[in-house]
C-alpha cells in the first residue's frame, strides 16, 4: 500500500510527461500533420523519414554535429583535462581560478549566446578589436555571419562555457586518485610524461569517458545557443537538429517532419548511450553518472 | 651541497610564474567577455563604436538604471525564481517519496520499475518539447506557469531519484528497525527520521533542479506566448530582437540577468559542483 502511495506521483509524472511525448512524437512522425488536435490522421507511413534523408539541411545537421564532437572531444576535453592538472598542482589563488573557470557554466546559454553576438559582431565587436590590438588583424572577420568561419565561433563560444565543467569533473576525478601511486612511479624512475602516461591518464579513464559521454549528448540535443547565436545561419551554416526541429515544427507547422526530426535524436541518443554504455563504459561502476560518492 | 641549495630557488620561482602565467591567460579569457559586457553597460552605442575596450568615459549608468527601473526586468526575475522553486520543490518530493520506496523496500518489479526511472537520463529534454507542446496545449496548460514546472520537475526526477536512492540505502537499517520497534510507521521513518538525515543530498539535488530550471530556455519559449509569464533567458532573448541596435542597453540587460545566477553560484557552490562530481569518479 505504502509503495503504491509512495511510487504513485512518480509515475504519473514521468508517464504523462516523459513517457507519453516520446511515444507521441513517435507516433506522428508517420503522419503528414500540421499539429491541430491532439492525433494526427494523415498516415503517410515512413515518407517524413524518406524526406529526411534526402534533406540537406538535415544531413548538413548530421554532420555538423559530428564536426562539433570531434572538436569536443580533440580540442575542448584534453584542454580542460590539462588545466584541472595544472590546478591540482599547489599553488597559490587556486581556489579563485576554479571558481572562476566554473563559472561560466552557472550562466545560461542565452546569456552567452547574446554576450557573444555583441562581442562577435563585426562593428562594435570585442574580438575584432582585441585581434587588431595584438597585431593580428588578417583574423578580423565577420565571424557570425560568415558561413566559413561560423562553426568555429560557435566552438570557441561553446568551449568558453562548457570546459570549466569538464574542467571539474577531470579535477575530481584526479582527486579519487591516491598520491601515492604517482610517488610511487617516480620513485621508480619514471619521467612526468610517462606517469601522466601509463598512471595518471588510465585512473582517470572512467571519468574522461562520462565526459566524452556527456559532450556528445549534449551536442545531439544542442538548441539553446545556437538558436539565440546564429539561428542555424547564416543560410544553414550552423545548424542543429535541435534548430531544424523548432522550424519545422513550430513556425511551419509541419509537425510530423519535425516529429521524424525528434525520433531520429532520440534514437540517436538511445543508441548512442546503450552502445557506449555496453561497449566503452562497462567496466566503470554501474550508473556511473550519477553515483553519490560515498559519504559525502 | 651549495650548488644545490642555490638551484632549488630557481625552479622554485619558475615553475609557479609558468603555471600562474598558463592560468592567468585562461582566467583572461574567461573574465574579458563579461567585463566588457559590465562596462559596455556603462558607455552609450558611440563610445562603444570608437572604444569598445576602454573604460567608459564619461560612465553613462542610464542603461543599467534604465533596466532597473522598468517592471518587465524584475517580473522576469520573479517569474524565474518562481518557477525554479517550484520545479525544485516538486522534483524533489516526488523523488523522495519514490526513491525511499526503491531503496527500503522489496518488491516484485522494483528493478524494473527502476530502470525506466533511470533511463530517462538519456531521453533529452530537445526530443520531447514538440510533443510537450501539444499534450499541454491539449490538458489547457499553455500560457501558465504549470506547463514549464510539471515537464522539468517530469525529466528532473531521473536524475534526482538516482542520487537519492543510493544516499537512502547508505543510511544503516538498525536505524529503521530502531524506529519500528519505538512504533513508528514507515511514513513517520521517511518523514521524522530518513529526510532530516537526508538533508546535504536533499540540498544537492535541489541545486540542480534550480540551476536547470533557471537556466532553461527551449520550454518557456514555446509554452509562454504572454510577456507576462517570460522567465529571464526568453525576456533576454526578447530584449536582444527588441533593441537589436541598441548595443549598450542589451549588455546592461544581459550583465543584470546574470547577477542572479552568479549570486546563487556564490552561496551554492558546493551543493553544485558536489552534485555534479559525483559518481563522474569511479568509487
Amino acid at each position: 500500500m505504502t509503495i503504491v502511495l509512495f511510487l504513485l506521483p512518480a509515475i504519473v509524472l514521468f508517464a504523462l510527461l516523459v513517457l507519453a511525448p516520446i511515444a507521441l512524437a513517435t507516433y506522428s512522425s508517420v503522419f503528414k500533420w500540421n499539429g491541430f488536435g491532439l492525433f494526427p490522421t494523415n498516415f503517410i507511413g515512413l515518407d517524413n523519414f524518406t524526406r529526411l534523408l534526402g534533406d540537406e539541411i538535415f544531413l548538413g545537421d548530421l554532420s555538423r554535429g559530428l564536426v562539433l564532437i570531434v572538436f569536443s572531444v580533440l580540442i575542448q576535453l584534453p584542454l580542460a583535462l590539462a588545466i584541472a592538472l595544472l590546478l591540482n598542482q599547489r599553488m597559490r589563488g587556486r581556489a579563485v581560478y576554479r571558481l572562476i573557470f566554473f563559472m561560466p557554466y552557472v550562466l545560461s546559454e542565452v546569456i552567452t549566446a547574446v554576450l557573444f553576438t555583441m562581442i562577435l559582431s563585426p562593428e562594435r565587436g570585442l574580438a575584432n578589436e582585441l585581434l587588431g590590438l595584438i597585431g593580428l588583424e588578417e583574423l578580423e572577420s565577420t565571424f557570425l555571419s560568415e558561413p566559413s568561419t561560423v562553426m568555429y565561433s560557435l566552438f570557441i563560444v561553446m568551449t568558453w562555457k562548457y570546459f570549466g565543467f569538464h574542467m571539474i569533473l577531470y579535477l575530481a576525478g584526479r582527486q579519487s586518485i591516491p598520491n601515492e601511486l604517482l610517488e610511487a612511479a617516480q620513485i621508480d624512475g619514471a619521467t612526468t610524461w610517462k606517469v601522466f602516461r601509463h598512471v595518471t591518464l588510465p585512473l582517470m579513464g572512467p571519468t574522461i569517458r562520462i565526459t566524452i559521454f556527456l559532450s556528445v549528448i549534449g551536442t545531439i540535443q544542442l538548441f539553446d545557443m545556437v538558436y539565440v547565436l546564429t539561428g542555424g545561419g547564416p543560410v544553414h551554416a550552423s545548424e542543429t537538429m535541435g534548430v531544424t526541429m523548432y522550424e519545422f515544427g513550430f513556425k511551419r507547422f509541419q509537425v510530423g517532419y519535425a516529429s521524424a526530426i525528434s525520433v531520429v535524436m532520440f534514437l540517436l541518443s538511445l543508441v548512442f548511450a546503450i552502445g557506449y554504455q555496453r561497449f566503452v563504459m562497462r567496466r566503470d561502476t554501474e550508473g556511473a553518472i550519477t553515483n553519490m560518492r560515498g559519504k559525502r | 651541497m651549495s650548488l644545490h641549495a642555490r638551484d632549488k630557488p630557481a625552479i622554485q620561482v619558475i615553475r609557479p610564474i609558468a603555471l600562474h602565467t598558463v592560468v592567468i591567460v585562461i582566467g583572461i579569457f574567461i573574465l574579458l567577455p563579461i567585463l566588457y559586457g559590465v562596462l559596455g553597460g556603462f558607455k552609450n552605442n558611440q563610445q562603444l563604436s570608437t572604444n569598445p575596450i576602454g573604460l567608459p568615459s564619461p560612465w553613462v549608468p542610464s542603461n543599467y538604471t534604465d533596466v532597473l527601473g522598468s517592471g518587465d526586468f524584475w517580473l522576469q526575475v520573479w517569474n524565474s525564481s518562481f518557477i525554479a522553486l517550484a520545479t525544485a520543490f516538486i522534483t524533489v518530493g516526488v523523488s523522495a517519496l519514490a526513491a525511499f520506496v526503491f531503496a527500503r523496500f522489496a518488491f516484485r518489479g522494483r528493478e524494473f520499475l527502476f530502470t525506466v526511472f533511470a533511463a530517462g537520463l538519456m531521453f533529452p529534454f530537445a526530443v520531447a518539447i514538440l510533443p510537450l507542446f501539444i499534450l499541454l496545449r491539449f490538458f489547457g496548460i499553455l500560457n501558465n506557469p504549470l506547463g514549464v514546472i510539471l515537464p522539468q520537475a517530469a525529466f528532473g526526477l531521473s536524475l534526482t531519484i538516482i542520487i537519492l536512492r543510493q544516499f537512502f540505502r547508505s543510511i544503516p537499517g538498525e536505524i529503521e528497525e530502531a524506529a519500528i520497534l519505538d512504533g513508528c510507521t514507515p511514513f513517520g521513518f521517511f518523514w521524522r527520521i530518513l529526510l532530516p538525515m537526508a538533508k546535504p543530498a536533499l540540498a544537492t539535488v535541489s541545486v540542480l533542479a534550480i540551476v536547470g530550471s533557471w537556466n532553461n530556455f527551449f520550454l518557456p519559449l514555446v509554452v509562454f506566448n504572454d510577456p507576462g509569464l517570460w522567465t529571464l533567458p526568453v525576456g533576454v532573448q526578447q530584449f536582444q530582437g527588441q533593441y537589436s541596435t541598441d548595443t549598450a542597453k542589451v549588455l546592461a540587460y544581459v550583465v543584470l540577468a546574470m547577477v542572479p545566477a552568479l549570486a546563487f553560484y556564490a552561496v551554492a557552490e558546493r551543493q553544485l559542483i558536489g552534485g555534479l562530481t559525483t559518481g563522474s569518479v569511479k568509487g
